[in-house]
């Protein structure tokens, strides 16, 4: 049987507010446990939420780079249930009318070209806190620290069609995120989670399948081996003649598998009701204009640009766009240059994104900043190094040996390119080889490529590389 | 006269003219609190706290900086949240509670220089009409100490009609200030939904909730809304508009034009003759004070005990669902595992009627039941929204009964919960529709005392207040005190 895969995706984007959605204490991340939760986040006897208004603000900037309605009206409601990390015993939430409806984030697929997938609405909600089984002996620990955090669910429609659409959309939602500066985007640190809906129908089919929500999945990888291993999981099911059961499934990275965890039978009633403790959040069209003035370029526009004003190829300009960090560090380095756009573009790409994966840096932390790696790239423009050099000034400034120029002085990287220096060092190459020198004079040509390695090994590869193929062959051929 | 017959407003000139200093007045309330322990009306008392505050005010008033409420003595609802004091809600679950924090209301009466006395007995979570849902056990009233004093601020009205404390915070969700007013023969006010801070007052229904005051006459009332009422940016149902001067106000108040309109459904079956009798003469004595009577109707007034019925335990069992015996109040010993810790300490913290309460919300939440049940409840509550509003297109104000009945005695409808619900049966309409809402004495019924009821406009506590003001400049019913007292 041929299947056709249907995912839809929830994510969960910790909104990058100071304080909490519905109280002022802090939202920073790493405190001791529940040092940042006050009365309000504790669900003490008499206290009450009070909206904060920079969560509604990211909301609708949201809700514009996705070119979503912003609900001029939308409604808090309580999802009631008892967990010892839910301190009123109900969540705040939104759910019949969530404050953004529709829109669409545009992926790339594999093969280059580009799809559009729905997005359903997105809502506002305050985070849980953590319950801690281990180190308590049997007992629970309860850290109310991110309890009230505010939370960004978006919904995706049920358009992704395989694991690697689920994860090139979720790429593209968390560079989206950040671009926004409404959220971080640290998988890690839970700043951004995906649930998944998964189901399978036969090819052609046009009702969907009995879906399982697939949670807990933290990182990109997790979530392409935890959706793979479901649609296996479902068409074993299905092929072995059962059925798929609507249920909720965990995804264990250790095991590498997904396990029940609650059935439709057993899932809870919620109970949603409109919270009486705050008013409908009412959002003028004053509000939506000045934040759409606001809006920074968004990354689909500025990888447009790239390709149209740097020529560069649409990857190139996709993953040199894939953070805001990373594209104004790029553009830093083109400033600075005065132009150059692919080789910045080759050297953002190579030496520097390989270093900072080394050192587990982000672009924002590089030991090199733009305009130092501009001062690197110049040097070679202008010849006084040849690529090859750079790499080892490269690795110096890396190590804080300084800038390029202090590197090139205090190393003696200087490429050579006094014509009559050059001269004298291929003279002795060949005074030094006798038999390559008649070997390559009786036909050998290849081995022309064993003197320039000779004398590119006398200069320690500083002499400059045109110069010395065109001086070589010269003199070899005289 | 006993320096506690006087009124806050006498109170307040008797220490402006320093015939008795707040720490002389406090220790007098106290005294008189210990003396009559046997009404049950306090949960909290706090002796040292209050002669400690009774000496700053007086320190206050020497420095020249006193107002005038500054060093008069005040019992608090247990509902609001008290910092370091015990903060019951008149329950087991939360008997062990310290609040972290001060409710609002706390807050601004104590910037006001008010002396807290301590915290008054009520019906578990507001819920009950008769305070016998306390699980400190039932308080008395003080007009017949075999009877109920009302409730669910039953605490407080008893406090404040034996003259235990010269006023007393209370909160009205159906009638909780009202209806212990009336029955008490004490001045009640509820004032419109949004006008006093509701952040740190224990939530039985949110959108009902409404804290206000039990006191001895209208112009008391006034004195101390004015220092409770207004915006608050812990709570975003308070509403953001001046308070306006309510002392000043009620004394220019003049009832000549004043239409007030008798609903017809207020007298129906039920109500128990001699107290329409009182009801109906109150009404002839503000026709003589200039008032016109007007025939009005609120055909929806019958739906709005099964309204309420719906609405609240809805919004209760979800409020009430963080008293779970995890991180306060009290916690079952020796559970086995998380819901035997959910179960036993909700199972043995809370009373009866708060399980009967929050298993009816809970049911009436649930998926299937939902759209039958809250949302046609939040349909009827436009309707009857909708009829005073109407009703306020012809008359200013809409007067009736406070209850059916006089007091009912102690244990006599506590097997039969829908008895005690219609005990409300004229004062929920105002809490669903939002608006301001008193009682005032008006007559004793074989020697027990019974209200008239005033409903007025959204935010028009001024013109509720000064109609009472003028009531009682030609009345004496405030002024009778319970024998013995």
């Amino acid at each position: 049987m041929d299947w056709e895969v249907v995912i839809g995706l929830e994510v969960h984007a910790q909104l990058r507010t100071r304080s909490k959605i519905f109280s002022g204490a802090s939202t920073a991340f790493g405190a001791a446990p529940n040092t940042q939760a006050c009365a309000i986040d504790l669900g003490f006897p008499g206290v009450l939420p009070v909206l904060n208004k920079d969560v509604v603000r990211m909301a609708v900037r949201f809700g514009l780079a996705i070119d979503a309605k912003i609900s001029p009206r939308s409604i808090f409601a309580r999802k009631n249930y008892f967990y010892p990390d839910l301190p009123k015993g109900y969540q705040i939430s939104q759910y019949e009318l969530p404050v953004v409806e529709g829109g669409h984030l545009d992926i790339t697929l594999e093969d280059g070209s580009t799809k559009r997938i729905g997005i359903t609405r997105a809502h506002l909600e305050e985070d849980a806190g953590k319950s801690l089984h281990e180190d308590f002996h049997g007992m629970t620990g309860v850290d109310l620290n991110r309890a009230g955090t505010p939370l960004l669910e978006i919904v995706s429609e049920p358009e992704l069609r395989s694991a690697g659409e689920a994860v090139a959309y979720l790429k593209k939602m968390r560079t989206l995120v950040q671009y926004l500066e409404i959220c971080d985007g640290n998988m890690q640190e839970g700043s951004l989670r995906c649930d998944a809906n998964v189901s399978i129908r036969p090819r052609g089919e046009q009702t969907l399948g009995t879906r399982a929500e697939l949670k807990n999945l933290n990182s990109f990888r997790f979530i392409e081996k935890a959706i793979h291993h479901e649609i296996e999981r479902q068409i074993d099911v299905i092929e072995g003649g059962g059925k798929v059961v609507q249920e909720t499934r965990l995804y264990d990275s250790d095991r590498d598998e997904t396990r029940s965890m609650r059935s439709k039978e057993e899932a809870n009633d919620y109970r949603y009701f409109p919270d009486p403790d705050l008013l409908p959040l009412v959002i003028e069209p004053a509000f939506v204009e000045a934040e759409k003035a606001a809006l920074p370029e968004l990354p689909g526009a500025k990888q447009q640009r790239f390709v149209d004003s740097f020529g560069l190829s649409t990857y190139d300009a996709e993953v040199l766009t894939a953070t805001r960090e990373m594209a104004d560090y790029f553009e830093a380095v083109v400033d600075g240059l005065g132009g150059e756009p692919k080789l910045a573009a080759n050297w953002v790409m190579g030496d520097l994104s390989g270093a900072l994966n080394r050192d587990g840096l982000d672009v924002a932390r590089s030991r090199i900043d733009a305009a130092m790696l501009a001062g690197l790239l110049r040097r070679i423009v202008d010849k006084t190094i040849s690529g090859k050099i750079a790499k080892q000034v490269f690795e110096a400034m890396w190590a804080g040996e300084g800038d390029a120029d202090t590197v090139i002085e205090s190393r003696g990287l200087r490429q050579i390119t006094d014509t009559g220096a050059i001269e004298t060092i291929i003279d002795e190459v060949m005074a030094a080889n006798p038999a390559q020198l008649e070997q390559y004079r009786s036909g050998k040509d290849k081995l022309f490529g064993f003197f320039v390695g000779q004398v590119m090994k006398a200069t320690q590869g500083k002499a400059n590389p045109q110069q010395v193929n065109e001086l070589l062959r010269k003199k070899l051929s005289s | 006269m006993d320096i506690h017959a006087s009124t806050l407003s006498e109170l307040s000139a008797g220490l402006a003219a320093g015939e008795y200093s707040s720490e002389e007045l406090t220790r007098h309330y106290l005294g008189r609190i210990e003396q009559h322990a046997d009404l049950n009306a306090f949960i909290t008392v706090l002796p040292e706290q209050a002669l400690e505050s009774a000496r700053a005010a007086d320190q206050r008033r020497r420095e020249g900086e006193a107002g005038p409420l500054t060093g008069i003595p005040l019992a608090h609802k247990d509902i609001f949240c008290t910092r370091g004091i015990l903060t019951t809600c008149g329950s087991k679950i939360l008997s062990n509670f310290k609040s972290p924090y001060d409710a609002t209301v706390v807050q601004r009466l104590d910037a006001a220089g008010m002396v807290l006395l301590g915290k008054t007995n009520m019906d578990e979570f507001a819920m009950g009409s008769s305070n016998e849902t306390s699980w400190y056990g039932p308080c008395q009233n003080p007009w017949d100490e075999s009877r109920v004093p009302g409730g669910s601020s039953g605490g407080s009205a008893a406090a404040v009609a034996a003259r235990l404390a010269p006023v007393a915070t209370g909160t009205d969700t159906g009638g909780s200030i009202r209806q212990p007013a009336a029955l008490t023969g004490i001045t009640g006010l509820k004032p419109t939904y949004g006008r006093v801070s509701r952040f740190g007052m224990i939530a039985f229904a949110s959108s009902l909730d409404q804290g206000g005051i039990l006191a001895l006459s209208a112009e008391d009332a006034a004195h101390v809304l004015g220092a409770m009422a207004g915006f608050d940016a812990n709570d975003s149902t308070s509403v953001d508009r001046p308070v306006p001067d309510y002392a000043g106000d009620i004394a220019a108040a003049d009832l000549g034009g004043l239409r007030i309109g008798v609903p017809g459904e207020f007298f129906e079956e039920g109500l128990d003759p001699d107290v329409a009798t009182a009801v109906r003469d109150a009404l002839g004595v503000l026709e003589g004070l200039g008032a016109t009577l007007v025939d009005v109707e609120l055909p929806h007034l019958g739906l709005s005990v099964p309204t309420y019925y719906v609405v609240a335990p809805a919004e209760a069992s979800s409020n009430l669902s963080r008293f779970d015996g995890v991180r306060y109040g009290y916690r079952a010993e020796g559970v086995s595992d998380l819901l035997d810790l959910y179960r036993r300490s909700r199972g043995e913290g809370f009373g009866a009627e708060v399980k009967r309460r929050i298993m009816t919300g809970t049911y009436a939440l649930s998926a299937g039941y939902y759209d039958a049940y809250y949302l046609q409840a939040q349909k009827v509550r436009q309707l009857i929204t909708d009829d005073f509003r109407k009703a306020f297109t012809k008359v200013d104000v809409v007067m009736g009964p406070t209850t059916p009945t006089p007091a009912f005695g102690i244990g006599d409808k506590t097997d039969d919960p829908i008895t005690m619900y219609l005990n409300d049966i004229y004062t929920i309409a105002a809490n669903l529709a939002g608006l301001p809402a008193m009682s005032v004495p008006c007559g004793l019924v074989e020697g027990l005392p019974v209200g008239l009821q005033m409903v007025g406009g959204h935010f028009e506590e001024s013109q509720l207040l000064g109609i009472a003001h003028r009531y009682q400049g030609a009345t004496d019913w405030h002024r009778r005190m319970p024998e013995g007292y």
